[in-house]
């Protein structure tokens, strides 16, 4: 099955244009998002936050806020450090203590000093600015490349030193592969500091009922482990923390993880015995909310032959984690999982260092970390391609795994499990009207500006499981990040599907009722899908590492399958057949080639629900099954030699990409954007093309607008969204995808993960551009964001 | 992000504007569209303790046109600016201008008062203002002044309107020769602040030579700053490309740019010349194709 | 300091309340009148959750107090369904198209939009950027937003017989 059509021949419902299950609910403005959520004699949260970015705290008077009318409570650090646990550390730092609150010592300007807690947010706002604090300015350190010193001042004194997690792996035969390669070059790629920044800030509402002694959690979250951390830090037994995952999460893409958030909100909604929000506002979100991603410095070496190929690769990423590292080490080990990324590159050492600064804190970002390695990875085949005079593409091509190498094993572990590299590149090259568009850019060239075009390809490491935090820890033996859908036909003979975790725009309502009513043959937009809170659901790692359409499908699919074969066995037993004399078909069951022996799906619905006498003997009642799907070719530790099967899919896009730059002004732009992709089986092809636009858009923003920018002085300069600047709608371009199928062998219906992909291969294709309208001049541009200021510095000289 | 606790006062006519000023004295600022001001309060990087709403007096809303002047009342909206037929006959370039400012939505209720007295020195309107030397009127309720605009900036977000006084209205002066006029900026994306900005306006004479000219740049000084060796260079003289390029340049001594998030102090020095330039090629284009409509 | 009673209109129907001053009428509408289809993005005028109209005209509704809405019209997202919830010829393209995800900006997009839809039945793509340009939308790259509001002015022009006036012109 090559392409799309097939697929939906192939299925009933799978693959075909549906609206969406979702979209309903929010075009009526019916969505209920945290900010919604407001139980009766809801308290606010405002912060107070530390000026400095490092300082001792001396005292905190709160005497004029708690004074101020309508103040319920001022609360410090001392209080919560002595009442809580210490939020998790991913690594193995033991004299890393992270609290809500700073205790003793801010780590960054814009940490939480002190909450304060009043009638509404604006007296909370009036308060906080009551508060005084008294701080002695201790020295800092902002900057990755000073930290990467050991003089430089250690953010957590206790650890030592600035570097918080460094190893270096060597995957292959490293040192034989350079020696023995006719050429080696070096270079340095920069990815500066940005987020996917949702449009909804991180939010939280918690309630303690002491009558059945539960604390009930809203969230705008998406990480895995969230009520676990809570009942941790809160020391609760895990069963009196109940998070609801019906809240509507208004946008996420990896970074909605506000754990030190909720644990401050429901330590207080406890201590003070009321409900208690905090819905952070922007200022909040961008200098103290921890949601900053990668920030990193890559240092590359490539060998390579004479006709491009390339043998082996040196790879050294420096990431800046902020003050509290958290999971941020850990998005320097999913690389780890598609290191080599399309090519057949048979050896690499790889050194992860993460720093810590006194800068907020990092969290995931779309993608974990793969997006900056991307980069790294993609500019080195276009600098063997420059270095060789050889054409861009065809450098690709001779570097390729071939589609007869599935599945392909590279050289860090990981096993990639199906891909056609060359034809989706040329089907990205054929929609971008290739030969055209280098006309248009030489068109450009010819009046004066300068013109580029862009060539990008990314794996997309898909259905996320946990293997990074085993390898990157190696006190961490966790080797499942199973996932659990529960599906039951009730006594109307209806469907509902239950799932375990918050939204944030992916769509899986739709994705759990299409799958179902595909395996079921019923039809998805008569199956209801409920998302079960953390106590009544069974289990889940949430939607994170482009996992749901393979683990949550895969599971759907699962459930499905169990439901349909007890349907079959009631039908057996009761219409006195074998299994495989059976025919189903859109629920009902014949005998095959005896049509009129038959049940229908109602009735088996009765027999199952109500008619226990014709039950099968072995067979509870009822009309339910649930599965748990461990991660596909999951289930192991790492090597001691730092060799892991990482995630069980790879999908695959190519952008090609046409941007001028105004020789005047250095203002880029977008002229046209083409991609091609292969996520194996699309389920819900709107789905699968807004992901792949958006995150495309994410792309263009990292790569040429988004940097949080902090001065010498440890200030965040761009804490507003005037200066941190969003792709508006004029920024993207009209991006026109197109497709191709490569089934994943190891899924259930042959799908692959999609939500990363547009943002792994848009900033990669973006330097590809820019670096190409630069070429005339000699020049290269290697640290994104390219804004119009650096495109103009490298233009023009301007030392950097 | 909430504003720290304000009186709110509804005024109905300028005499009620101006009595209120008095009454609160520095503590009170005006609100007409809110676009800047509000933000600023939900940052309490400004924290009123009276907030005087002028957006109910109708005798600040307005566009009139004698032989002289374009007079926009102070608290007309952007948007009515943007669709005004006496504008686009009379002062065209303000609607060159208006489409880099901000995005519809906030010409929804920004007004040329409000952006007047703001004061940000990237923004287009003030710009306008400095270019066609428009006068600003002003008042206390008792005396009425006229500030030219190019006195009225003084710094960044400063303007020399006093504590008690008010702006009545903005005259911009017409143009009645064979005028042309063109705006240029750069930011980063549609919509933003300037980085830089650039205006111009010029006539020709029945030759061809340049008769008068006027040019402007934003966003890279204190100020929008007039740019007068242009001016004088390029009078009596047919406009050539070179010529216009030439006088271009002279905007980088003029002009007094800093570094900030966006761009370098050098990049607006060398930028803000190649925008004079565009917006005079512009300028001279339509004025010299007879389609000039600055008159 | 001051508190005012106000009374306004919103999606057709009179509202009175007394406001403190200082109360945006994005929080008025979402706290008080418990409207909450209209969203708070960043409370400084960028990032467009908050767009209504306020008569007729689509603003920013954190850059208002909610007192200087008195005796103004005002509608959100929960007025642009028609009777008993059907859904508008916009939001049904908004969901035919799949021009959302997380359906955290929409709200405001959609209200934007259908302003524009009201002013101008055939908005060309660069009317519509331009229409939509002060919504940011972090999910869906814009892409199937344009392509909706199209899709919209298209059906809404075949109903009420714009396109045979235009064609015969």
């Amino acid at each position: 099955m090559d392409n799309p059509q097939d697929g939906a021949q192939r299925f009933k419902y799978i693959g075909r244009r549906r609206r969406t299950k979702e979209d309903r609910r929010f075009v009526t403005g019916a969505g209920k998002f945290v900010a919604d959520v407001a139980p009766p004699g809801v308290k606010h949260v405002a912060l107070v936050k530390s000026p400095h970015p490092c300082a001792r705290i001396i005292a905190i008077n709160i005497e004029r806020a708690r004074a101020l009318p309508g103040v319920q409570y001022v609360l410090t650090g001392a209080e919560i450090a002595a009442a809580t646990d210490p939020l998790l550390q991913y690594l193995n730092t033991p004299a890393v203590h992270w609290f809500p609150l700073a205790v003793g010592r801010a780590r960054y300007a814009g940490e939480w000093v002190a909450a304060v807690v009043a009638d509404s947010r604006y007296i909370a706002e009036d308060a906080a600015e009551l508060v005084e604090v008294q701080y002695e300015p201790l020295p800092f350190v902002i900057d990755p490349e000073a930290a990467l010193d050991p003089a430089s001042p250690p953010v957590h004194p206790d650890h030592g030193s600035n570097i918080i997690y460094q190893r270096k792996f060597t995957w292959g035969p490293v040192a034989e592969d350079f020696a023995q390669a006719a050429h080696t070059l070096s270079f340095r790629t920069r990815w500066n500091r940005n987020s996917t920044l949702p449009i909804e800030t991180f939010g939280v509402v918690a309630q303690w009922n002491p009558g059945v002694e539960l604390l009930d959690i809203w969230a705008s979250v998406q990480m895995p482990q969230y009520a676990e951390q809570i009942a941790t830090a809160l020391r609760m037994p895990l069963n009196q923390v109940r998070v609801h995952n019906d809240v509507d999460v208004g946008g996420s893409y990896g970074t909605k993880r506000g754990i030190k958030h909720t644990v401050l909100t429901a330590y207080l909604a406890r201590r003070l015995g009321v409900p208690v929000r905090f819905i952070e506002d922007r200022l909040d979100n961008m200098n103290g909310s921890d949601m900053h991603g990668p920030d990193r410095i890559f240092d590359a070496q490539i060998a390579f032959g004479d006709d491009g190929v390339i043998r082996s690769m040196k790879l050294r990423a420096a990431d800046d984690a902020g003050a509290y590292a958290g999971r941020a080490p850990l998005q320097l080990g999913k690389p780890v999982g598609a290191i080599v990324g399309a090519y057949r590159i048979n050896s690499v050492e790889y050194e992860a260092i993460s720093l810590t600064t006194n800068k907020t804190g990092q969290v995931a970002v779309r993608g974990f970390g793969q997006s900056p390695t991307n980069v790294a990875l993609e500019t080195a085949v276009e600098r063997v391609a420059a270095f060789l005079n050889l054409d861009r593409v065809t450098v690709r091509e001779r570097n390729f795994i071939r589609k007869s190498e599935f599945p392909y094993r590279i050289p860090s572990g990981s096993l990639y499990d199906s891909g056609d590299y060359h034809t989706v590149i040329h089907k990205a090259l054929d929609l971008a009207h290739y030969p055209e568009l280098l006309a248009r850019r030489d068109g450009i060239r010819a009046t004066g500006d300068l013109a580029g075009i862009g060539i990008s390809t990314c794996l997309e490491p898909s259905g996320g499981n946990s293997a990074f935090e085993s390898l990157l820890n190696s006190q961490n033996d966790t080797t499942t990040f199973l996932e659990s859908v529960a599906v039951k036909v009730d006594r109307h003979g209806m469907v509902t599907a239950v799932i375990n975790t918050t939204s944030s725009g992916q769509g899986h309502e739709t994705l759990v009722s299409a799958i179902v009513g595909e395996e079921l043959q019923r039809d998805p937009d008569k199956i209801r899908v409920l998302h079960a809170d953390s106590l009544s659901g069974l289990f889940t790692h949430s939607p994170v590492g482009s996992r749901m359409a393979i683990m949550m499908g895969g599971a759907a699919s699962g459930a499905a399958r169990k439901l349909k074969e007890r349907m079959l066995r009631i039908a057996a037993h009761n219409l006195g057949v074998s299994l495989e004399k059976l025919h189903y078909e859109n629920g009902d069951v014949s005998v095959v080639g005896d049509a009129g022996r038959a049940l229908a799906w109602n009735n088996i619905v009765q027999i199952a629900h109500r008619l226990y006498h014709k039950m099968p003997p072995d067979m509870e009642p009822g009309l339910q099954a649930t599965f748990v799907l461990e991660v596909p070719l999951g289930g192991t530790l790492p090597t001691a030699e730092g060799t892991v099967q990482m995630y069980p899919c790879y999908s695959f896009q190519a952008h090609v990409l046409l941007l001028a730059i105004d020789r005047g002004t250095c203002k880029p732009r977008i002229l046209d954007y083409a991609i091609a992709h292969d996520c194996g089986t699309v389920i819900n092809p709107d789905i699968v093309r807004g992901m792949i636009i958006g995150g495309t858009a994410h792309g263009i923003g990292a790569a040429l607008y988004e940097k949080f920018e902090y001065d010498a002085g440890g200030q965040l300069l761009s804490q507003t969204l005037m200066d941190y600047l969003l792709p508006s709608i004029h920024e993207v371009p009209e991006i026109r995808v197109t497709e191709h199928c490569t089934p994943s062998p190891v899924t259930s219906l042959g799908q692959k993960g999609v939500g990363e992909g547009g943002y792994l291969g848009a900033p990669a294709a973006i330097v590809s551009a820019v670096n190409d309208a630069l070429a005339p001049l000699g020049k290269t541009l290697d640290a994104v964001p390219m804004r119009i200021r650096d495109i103009w510095d490298i233009v023009h000289g301007t030392p950097r | 992000m909430k504003a720290a606790d304000f009186d709110y006062f509804n005024a109905t006519s300028v005499t009620e504007v101006c009595r209120m000023l008095s009454q609160h004295g520095a503590g009170a600022r005006i609100i007409a569209g809110g676009q800047s001001l509000v933000p600023m309060m939900a940052m309490r990087l400004t924290k009123p303790a009276a907030l005087i709403d002028i957006n109910n007096v109708a005798e600040l809303r307005g566009i009139e046109h004698s032989d002289r002047y374009l007079e926009i009342r102070a608290a007309t909206r952007q948007c009515d600016i943007e669709v005004s037929s006496t504008v686009r006959t009379h002062c065209p370039i303000l609607l060159k201008a208006l489409h880099f400012v901000g995005h519809s939505q906030t010409r929804n209720r920004g007004t040329l008062g409000g952006s007047m007295v703001h004061a940000d020195p990237s923004a287009e309107l003030p710009l306008v203002s400095v270019l066609l030397d428009a006068e600003v009127m002003v008042t206390d309720g008792s005396t009425t002044d006229t500030i030219p605009a190019t006195e009225f900036f003084l710094a960044p977000m400063v303007t020399a309107l006093m504590p008690e006084q008010c702006v009545v209205a903005v005259r911009f002066p017409l143009w009645h020769g064979r005028a042309g006029s063109g705006f240029h900026e750069v930011s980063p994306r549609v919509g933003d602040f300037a980085i830089a900005s650039a205006a111009a306006q010029i006539e020709l004479d029945d030759a061809g030579r340049c008769i008068r000219a006027a040019i402007a740049v934003g966003g890279t000084s204190a100020t929008p700053l007039r740019i007068a060796p242009i001016e004088a260079a390029l009078i009596s003289k047919p406009l050539s490309d070179d010529a216009i390029s030439a006088a271009a340049t002279l905007a980088a001594e003029t002009i007094d740019p800093d570094n900030d998030l966006h761009a370098s102090a050098e990049y607006r020095r060398r930028v803000a010349c190649i925008l004079v330039e565009r917006a005079l090629t512009d300028a001279h284009r339509e004025a010299a194709g007879g389609t000039g409509t600055a008159r | 300091m001051s508190h005012h009673e106000i009374t306004l209109r919103v999606n057709g129907t009179s509202r009175t309340a007394v406001v403190p001053a200082r109360m945006t009428l994005v929080d008025f509408l979402r706290d008080e009148l418990r409207l909450t289809g209209t969203h708070v993005g960043c409370e400084h005028g960028i990032c467009g959750a908050c767009t209504v109209q306020f008569d007729g005209k689509p603003i920013r509704s954190c850059l208002m107090f909610a007192v200087q809405a008195q005796g103004h019209d005002i509608t959100t997202v929960e007025g642009l369904s028609g009777a008993e919830g059907a859904l508008s010829a916009l939001q049904e393209a908004f969901c035919e198209n799949h021009a959302l995800q997380c359906g955290y900006c929409t709200p405001g997009m959609l209200v934007a939009a259908q302003a524009l839809l009201d002013a101008c039945p055939d908005p060309s793509d660069d009317a519509i950027r331009d229409a939509l340009s002060a919504n940011i939308c972090r999910c869906t790259g814009y892409v199937q937003i344009i392509e909706a509001v199209r899709l919209a002015a298209t059906r809404l022009r075949a109903r009420s017989g714009t396109d045979k006036e235009v064609g015969g012109g």
